[in-house]
C-alpha cells in the first residue's frame, strides 16, 4: 500500500477508510480531533515532526468535510519555522485551510515577506506561491471597522500597504537576471495576483517596456507565466502594451513552426499548446493590428493552424490541437479577416457541429454563436439549421444549451416559424433547468419575428399552456398589450382564450390571461355559441375556486367588465356578480377586499361613463411608457412571484423581482410620470379599475410610428412627450429606405462612456457628438456632416427631452450643402435625477427620399456624476447615517452578465462611479462612490455597494445610498441596467425591418427588442 | 482563469481542493455538494464541459476519480481539459501508475505537485520534466532535514522553541 511517509497519518487515514458508515467515521474523526487538541495544548512537548503530522491530519479531516476550528495557529506558526520541511507544510496547509481566519495570517505577514525578499530561493518559492494563491483572502486592507480585530491588529502592516510594498519586490524577482526560472515564473503569477487585486501595482514607469523585454524570455515556463500576466494586463489596458504585439506574433510563429522549442515543452508533438492559446488570447485584446507585416505574418500562422489541424486518433493530441484551433478561430473572427478566411472558418465550424465527438460539437456550436456577430456569415450559418436543431435533442444538456443559444441568435423572420415551433415542441420535454430560459427565448423570438399576429398569440398561449410555471409575468403582460393595441387581433384572441378555458387542469397564468382577454373582448364574440356574457362569466367563474389569491382580483375585474359590456344589461347576471363582490368585500385578503369594494363602488356610480373611460385610457397609455421602460430593464425574474398584488397590477415588471420598497418607489415613479406629462390631469382619485387596466389596456404605444431602425431604439425609453412630436410626422414619410451604417445602439452605448464620437451614420450623413460636462451643466455639439455630393434638404432636428433635462437647441439650418459640416450646439441642464434619456428626432431629405432617425442622446445620468474618492473614515459614517429606504435601497439582481470583480470595477469606473478597492473587508464586495449634480439636489454624494456571489456570477446584491430618494432609486436602476445581461446584438437586424415593415401593424416591431432586454 | 480545482471520487468523497478565488467555508461546501451532484450523475459519453452559474466546469474522469476545474465562461475549454490530463500524467510519473489510494495516503504530495503546476489560477509550468525535477528537489530537502533531525540540531531546535 502506498504510504504517506508518516506512520501516524497513514494509520489514521486507513482507520477512516475502514469506517463502515458516516457515524463511525465521525466518531473516529472526533477522537482524532480531541487527540490533536490535547497535543497542541501542551505544545512544549511537540517535536516539529509531530506538529507536521497533526497539521496534515487536520487538513485531511478538513478535506473530508468536517469543521476544523482550532489548530490554525499551529499551522500558521510552521511558516515561521527555520527549516524547509516544516515551512513547506505550514505554507501548504495554511493556504488550503484558512480562508476566513485571516487574523492568524496577519501574524505571519512579516515571515512571508522575509521569505520572499530573502536569499533562499526555495523559501522564496513558498512565499510567492502562498501570496499567489491566498493573497486576496489574506492580506487585504483591514480598514472596515466591522471587525473587532482592528484593535488587536498585529504588526502595523495593513493589507493594502502590504501589497503595495510587496509588488516592487516581486517585480524585482521577475526581471532579475540572477533569479532562476523557478522563482521568476512564480513571481510573474504572483504579480498577476497582486494586479488582479489592485491594478495600481504595475502602474510604474517603464513597466510596459519591461513586459516587452520579458517576452524575449527563453525559458518556456517563465514565458508561459509572463504571457498569463500579459493577458491580464492587456485585457484591462491594451493601449500601454502595443510594443508587446509584434513580440506575441513572433512567439506564435515560433511555436506554430516548432522552431527551437525544447522537447519537454511539446505536448503530444504540439509545441506548448497552452502558450499558443495564451498568446492568441493576448492578441485578441488589441483592437486591430495596423502594421501590415505583422498582420501578414499573423495571418500566415493562423491560416496554417486552420488548414493544418487534422482529426487524429489520440484524444489528447486531438484536444490540444483543437484548443489551438478554436483559439485561432476566435482570433480570426476578432481580426475581421477577409471573407475567404471567414467562410473557411464557418465551413470548419459546420463540420464540427456535425461530428460525434461531443466536445468538438459543443465547441462548434459555441463558436458558431460567437460567429453570428460577423454579419455576412449569417446566411451560411442558416444552412446548418437542421443540424443545429438535432443538437437541441442531444442527450447532453451542455450541448442542448449551446444549440438553444445558437438557434436564438440565428433566428430572423425567414426562419422564426420553424425555430419557434421547434422550441415549443422541445419545451414539453426540456429539463426544468432550461425551461424558463427556453420559454423566454421563444416568447422573444415570436414577438420579434412574428410573420403575423395571430401566430404570435398562438405561440404565447401555447407557451403558457405547456410551461406556465416558467412563463414570467412579463410575457403574459406583453401578449395582453399586443391584443389591446391591435383591434384586428381582439376577436381572435378572445376565441383562443375561450377555447383554452374548456381545457381541464389549466395553468393559473392561463386563467389570468384568458380571464383578462375575455373581460375586455368577449363582447366581440357574443354571437358565437357558448360565448354569451352569461356563459363566459360562468366558465371564468368555474376557475375561481382553483386560483390563488393573486388571481382573484383579476377575475373580479373580469366580471365587472363583462357586466359593463353586457348590452342590454342582464339583471340576473348583475345580481349574481354583485353577490360575489359583496362576498369578497369581507375577504381576509386585503387586496381582494379592496378590489371588491372598489368594484362595488364603481358599479354603484352607475355605469362607467365614457369620459372616465377615456381618462383611464389616456392614463393607461402613459403608464405604458414607464412600463415598457421597466420591462427592458428587467432580468428574468427567476420565477419569484411578486409579493404585493397592488404593485403587481400597477407596475408589473418592477415588482416582479424588486422588494417591497422599490415597488413602492415604482409606484411613486409611475405617478410622477403621470403628473409631469399629462396635459389633462388624470383622474385624481385612486381608480382601482383603472389601475388594473393601467399597465395592460394600452393605447398604441408612443413608439408606434417608428422608422425602420428598431435595433437602434430597442430599449429606448420613450418619453411620453414624444407622442405629440411623433404624431406630427406623416406616417408615409417614415418608411425608410436608407439604412444606417453600424449599430446605432452600440454607438449610443459607446458615447455613454466617452464624450466624443459618432452618434449616427448612413450613406449620406454622419452625425458626430462632442460633449463637455460640468456639474449639472452640459454642452453638446452635434456635427452634421453631409457625406454626399448633393445637398441635404428639409433638415429638421427636434429634441424630445425628458422632463428632468432642460435642453436648448440652437437653430438648425434647413439645408446642408454638399460635403459640408454644420455644428449645432446644445445646452443641457440637469434638473432632477432621472435615468430617462432624451431623444433627437432627426430627419432630412435626400433627393426624394425622406430619412428619419430617432437617436438617443448620450446625456445620460452618469454624465452628471463626478467620481470621488472616499476614505473609509468618511465612507462608513455616511453609509450608516443613510439607513434604509427610501434613501438607501437594496436589491438582489439576477441574470447579470458574468463579470470578474476586476471587470466589474472597470465597468463602474467607466460610468464615473469610483471604486475604492479594499474598502470593504469582504473581497467579493465592491464599494464605489460618486457625486451627482442636478439643480434640485445640488452636489450629492452617492455610495454604492455591490456584494457578489463568487459561486454564482449571475447574481449579486446591490445597495445604493444617497441623500435623495429619487436619486437613490434612479441611480440603482441605472446601474442595474448596465449590469444586466444584454443579449447578443443580432446582426441581421439591419436587414430585417424591410420585410415586416409592411405586414406588421404599426407599433409591433419594436417591443420584441424591448422584451429581449429581459434575457 | 481557473477558479478552483476539485478532485472528487465516484462516491462523492473529496480528495483534493484548491481555491484560487476567495470563497467562504460555507460557499466551498455548497459548491462541492452541488457540483458533485451535477458531475457524478453525468453519463459517460457526454462532453467534458458543464455550464454552471455563470462559469464553466471542465471535468474528466480517470478510473474512480473526477478531476474538475472551474473556469470563466470565455476561457478555452480544451486547453483546461489538457491541463487536467497534464496534471494526471505528472501524478502518474511521480507515483508510478497512480491510483486513487496514492492520492489518499499521499494527498500532501498531490498538493505539492499541484502548486508547481498551477498558481493564481493559471498554468505555471508545462514541462513534466521540470515539475518532476522540482518535486524531487523538494523531497530531497525534506529527506536531508529528516536525517539531521536525529542529530544535534534537533535538540537545539527543541530547546530554542
Amino acid at each position: 500500500m502506498a504510504l504517506s511517509g508518516m506512520r501516524g497519518l497513514s494509520v489514521f487515514i486507513s482507520d477512516v477508510r475502514n469506517c463502515q458508515n458516516k457515524e463511525v467515521e465521525r466518531v473516529r474523526v472526533d477522537k482524532e480531533l480531541g487527540n490533536i487538541r490535547t497535543r497542541f495544548k501542551n505544545e512544549k512537548g511537540l517535536t516539529p515532526y509531530e506538529k507536521k503530522k497533526y497539521v496534515w491530519k487536520m487538513l485531511y479531516i478538513y478535506m473530508l468535510g468536517y469543521d476544523v476550528d482550532f489548530g490554525h495557529m499551529e499551522a500558521v506558526s510552521l511558516i515561521s519555522a527555520p527549516k524547509y520541511p516544516e515551512k513547506q507544510v505550514g505554507y501548504i496547509v495554511t493556504s488550503c485551510l484558512l480562508n476566513e481566519n485571516h487574523d492568524f495570517l496577519r501574524l505571519v505577514i512579516n515571515a512571508v515577506r522575509n521569505d520572499i525578499i530573502g536569499r533562499n530561493e526555495t523559501f522564496q518559492c513558498l512565499g510567492l506561491t502562498m501570496i499567489a494563491i491566498s493573497y486576496s483572502e489574506t492580506f487585504r486592507l483591514e480598514s472596515m471597522p466591522t471587525s473587532s480585530f482592528t484593535e488587536k491588529k498585529v504588526g502595523n502592516i495593513g493589507g493594502r500597504e502590504f501589497s503595495e510594498s510587496l509588488a516592487p519586490d516581486v517585480q524585482k524577482l521577475l526581471i532579475s537576471s540572477s533569479c532562476r526560472p523557478l522563482v521568476r515564473k512564480k513571481a510573474a503569477l504572483c504579480l498577476l495576483r497582486l494586479y488582479r487585486k489592485n491594478p495600481d501595482v504595475v502602474n510604474v514607469d517603464g513597466w510596459s517596456d519591461r513586459m516587452t523585454q520579458l517576452l524575449d524570455e527563453r525559458d518556456m515556463g517563465v514565458l508561459t507565466a509572463v504571457m498569463s500576466l500579459l493577458v491580464a494586463l492587456v485585457s484591462n489596458n491594451y493601449d500601454a502594451y502595443w510594443s508587446c504585439l509584434p513580440k506575441c506574433v513572433k512567439i506564435l510563429e515560433r511555436l506554430a513552426r516548432n522552431q527551437d522549442i525544447p522537447q519537454e515543452y511539446t505536448y503530444y508533438g504540439i509545441p506548448s499548446p497552452w502558450l499558443q492559446v495564451k498568446t492568441m488570447r493576448a492578441l485578441q485584446y488589441f483592437p486591430t493590428i495596423e502594421d501590415p507585416n505583422t498582420r501578414r505574418s499573423l495571418f500566415e500562422v493562423l491560416q496554417r493552424i486552420l488548414m493544418g489541424t487534422d482529426v487524429v486518433k489520440n484524444v489528447n493530441k486531438n484536444n490540444a490541437s483543437h484548443a489551438v484551433l478554436f483559439e485561432a478561430l476566435a482570433l480570426v473572427m476578432h481580426l475581421d479577416a477577409e471573407k475567404e478566411m471567414m467562410s473557411q472558418c464557418v465551413a470548419l465550424l459546420g463540420k464540427f457541429i456535425a461530428v460525434r465527438e461531443p466536445n468538438i460539437r459543443y465547441l462548434g456550436l459555441e463558436n458558431m454563436t460567437r460567429m453570428l456577430m460577423v454579419t455576412d456569415v449569417h446566411d451560411i450559418i442558416k444552412r446548418h439549421q437542421a443540424q443545429i436543431i438535432t443538437s437541441l435533442k442531444d442527450p447532453d444538456i451542455s450541448i442542448r444549451r449551446r444549440a438553444l443559444d445558437l438557434l436564438y441568435g440565428m433566428c430572423d423572420v425567414t426562419n422564426a416559424k420553424d425555430i419557434v415551433e421547434e422550441l415549443l415542441q422541445y419545451l414539453s420535454t426540456a429539463d426544468f433547468a432550461m425551461r424558463e430560459e427556453l420559454a423566454l427565448k421563444a416568447a422573444i423570438l415570436a414577438e420579434k419575428f412574428a410573420p403575423d399576429l395571430s401566430w404570435y398569440v398562438d405561440v404565447i398561449l401555447q407557451l403558457i399552456d405547456k410551461a406556465g410555471d416558467f412563463v414570467s409575468d412579463d410575457i403574459w403582460f406583453r401578449v395582453v398589450q399586443f391584443v389591446t393595441n391591435n383591434e384586428d387581433l381582439q376577436p381572435y384572441a378572445a376565441v383562443k382564450a375561450r377555447e383554452y378555458l374548456d381545457k381541464p387542469a389549466l395553468h393559473e397564468t392561463m386563467v389570468k390571461v384568458s380571464a383578462y382577454i375575455l373581460g375586455e373582448y368577449s363582447h366581440l364574440l357574443t354571437r358565437r355559441p357558448g360565448c354569451s356574457p352569461k356563459e363566459i362569466f360562468s366558465i371564468v367563474h368555474e376557475k375561481l375556486p382553483t386560483v390563488s389569491s393573486t388571481t382573484v382580483p383579476i377575475l373580479l375585474s373580469t366580471y365587472a367588465k363583462i357586466l359593463m359590456h353586457t348590452q342590454p344589461p342582464d339583471q340576473e347576471l348583475q345580481d349574481h356578480i354583485w353577490a360575489i363582490f359583496n362576498k369578497y368585500e369581507s375577504c381576509i385578503d386585503v387586496e381582494i377586499q379592496q378590489r371588491a369594494s372598489a368594484l362595488i363602488k364603481k358599479a354603484e356610480d352607475t355605469e362607467v361613463d365614457t369620459a372616465e373611460q377615456s381618462a383611464i385610457k389616456s392614463r393607461a397609455a402613459l403608464q405604458q411608457s414607464s412600463n415598457a421602460l421597466v420591462v427592458t430593464d428587467q432580468p428574468p425574474s427567476n420565477g419569484s412571484l411578486p409579493v404585493g398584488q397592488l404593485s403587481l397590477v400597477k407596475m408589473p415588471s418592477i415588482s416582479s423581482n424588486a422588494d417591497a420598497n422599490s415597488a413602492d418607489q415604482g409606484l411613486t415613479e409611475a405617478n410622477g410620470a403621470l403628473s409631469r406629462v399629462d396635459p389633462q390631469p388624470p383622474t385624481p382619485s385612486p381608480d382601482l379599475l383603472g389601475d388594473l387596466l393601467g399597465p395592460l389596456a394600452i393605447e398604441a404605444p408612443p413608439n408606434a410610428a417608428l422608422p425602420s431602425e428598431q435595433s437602434s431604439i430597442s430599449g429606448l425609453e420613450y418619453d411620453p412627450n414624444s407622442v405629440d412630436a411623433l404624431a406630427l410626422a406623416p406616417l408615409d414619410d417614415l418608411t425608410n429606405s436608407v439604412q444606417p451604417i453600424g449599430n446605432i445602439a452600440e454607438r449610443f452605448h459607446a458615447l455613454c462612456l466617452k464624450d466624443s464620437g459618432v452618434l449616427y451614420e448612413d450613406p449620406y450623413i454622419q452625425i458626430g457628438v462632442k460633449a463637455e460636462w460640468r456639474m449639472h451643466h452640459g454642452r453638446l455639439v452635434l456635427f452634421l456632416g453631409n457625406k454626399s455630393t448633393s445637398p441635404l434638404l428639409s433638415v429638421q432636428a427636434l429634441i424630445l427631452p425628458p422632463s428632468h433635462l432642460k435642453i436648448e437647441l440652437s437653430l438648425v439650418p434647413d439645408t446642408i450643402p454638399p460635403r459640408a459640416q454644420v455644428q449645432i450646439p446644445l445646452e443641457v441642464v440637469n434638473l432632477r435625477p432621472s435615468r430617462d434619456v432624451s431623444v433627437l428626432d432627426f430627419s432630412y431629405k435626400f433627393g426624394s427620399t425622406m430619412v428619419n432617425a430617432k437617436l438617443r442622446l448620450p446625456a445620460v445620468l452618469s454624465k452628471f456624476l463626478q467620481p470621488i474618492s472616499v476614505s473609509s473614515e468618511e465612507f462608513f459614517p455616511q453609509w450608516r447615517s443613510l439607513s434604509g429606504p427610501p434613501l438607501k435601497l437594496q436589491e438582489v439582481i439576477r441574470g447579470v452578465k458574468p463579470l470578474s470583480l476586476l471587470e466589474m470595477s472597470n465597468l463602474f469606473n467607466s460610468y464615473r462611479l469610483m471604486v475604492s478597492p479594499g474598502l470593504d473587508p469582504n473581497p467579493n464586495n465592491l464599494v464605489a462612490s460618486t457625486t451627482f449634480y442636478s439643480e434640485s439636489t445640488q452636489a450629492m454624494l452617492c455610495l454604492i455597494r455591490v456584494e457578489t456571489d463568487p459561486s454564482d456570477r449571475t447574481q449579486l446584491r446591490m445597495t445604493v445610498a444617497s441623500g435623495d430618494p429619487t436619486l437613490t432609486l434612479e441611480l440603482k436602476e441605472f446601474i442595474k441596467e448596465q449590469l444586466v445581461n444584454i443579449p447578443m446584438a443580432v446582426p441581421a437586424l439591419s436587414s430585417i425591418p424591410q420585410q415586416p415593415q409592411s405586414t406588421f401593424p404599426v407599433g409591433l416591431t419594436d417591443p420584441g427588442a424591448m422584451l429581449s432586454g429581459l434575457l | 482563469m481557473i477558479q478552483y480545482v476539485l478532485l472528487i471520487s465516484r462516491q462523492g468523497k473529496v480528495r483534493l481542493t484548491k481555491w484560487y478565488s476567495p470563497y467562504s467555508q460555507k460557499e466551498r461546501t455548497k459548491i462541492i455538494r452541488e457540483l458533485s451532484g451535477v458531475i457524478l450523475t453525468r453519463g459517460p459519453k457526454l462532453c467534458n464541459f458543464v455550464e454552471w452559474k455563470g462559469y464553466k466546469v471542465v471535468y474528466k474522469r480517470y478510473a474512480s476519480l473526477y478531476f474538475c476545474m472551474c473556469i470563466d465562461q470565455d476561457d478555452n475549454e480544451l486547453e483546461v481539459l489538457e491541463i487536467i490530463h497534464h496534471f494526471v500524467e505528472i501524478l502518474d510519473r511521480y507515483f508510478g501508475s497512480v491510483c486513487e489510494l496514492d492520492l489518499i495516503f499521499n494527498f500532501h504530495k498531490a498538493y505539492y505537485i499541484l502548486d508547481e503546476l498551477l498558481i493564481a489560477g493559471e498554468l505555471q509550468e508545462s514541462s513534466k520534466k521540470t515539475i518532476a525535477r522540482l518535486i524531487a528537489a523538494q523531497d530531497s530537502l525534506v529527506e536531508t532535514a529528516k536525517e539531521e533531525a536525529g542529530s544535534l540540531s534537533n535538540i537545539i531546535a527543541q530547546a530554542t522553541k
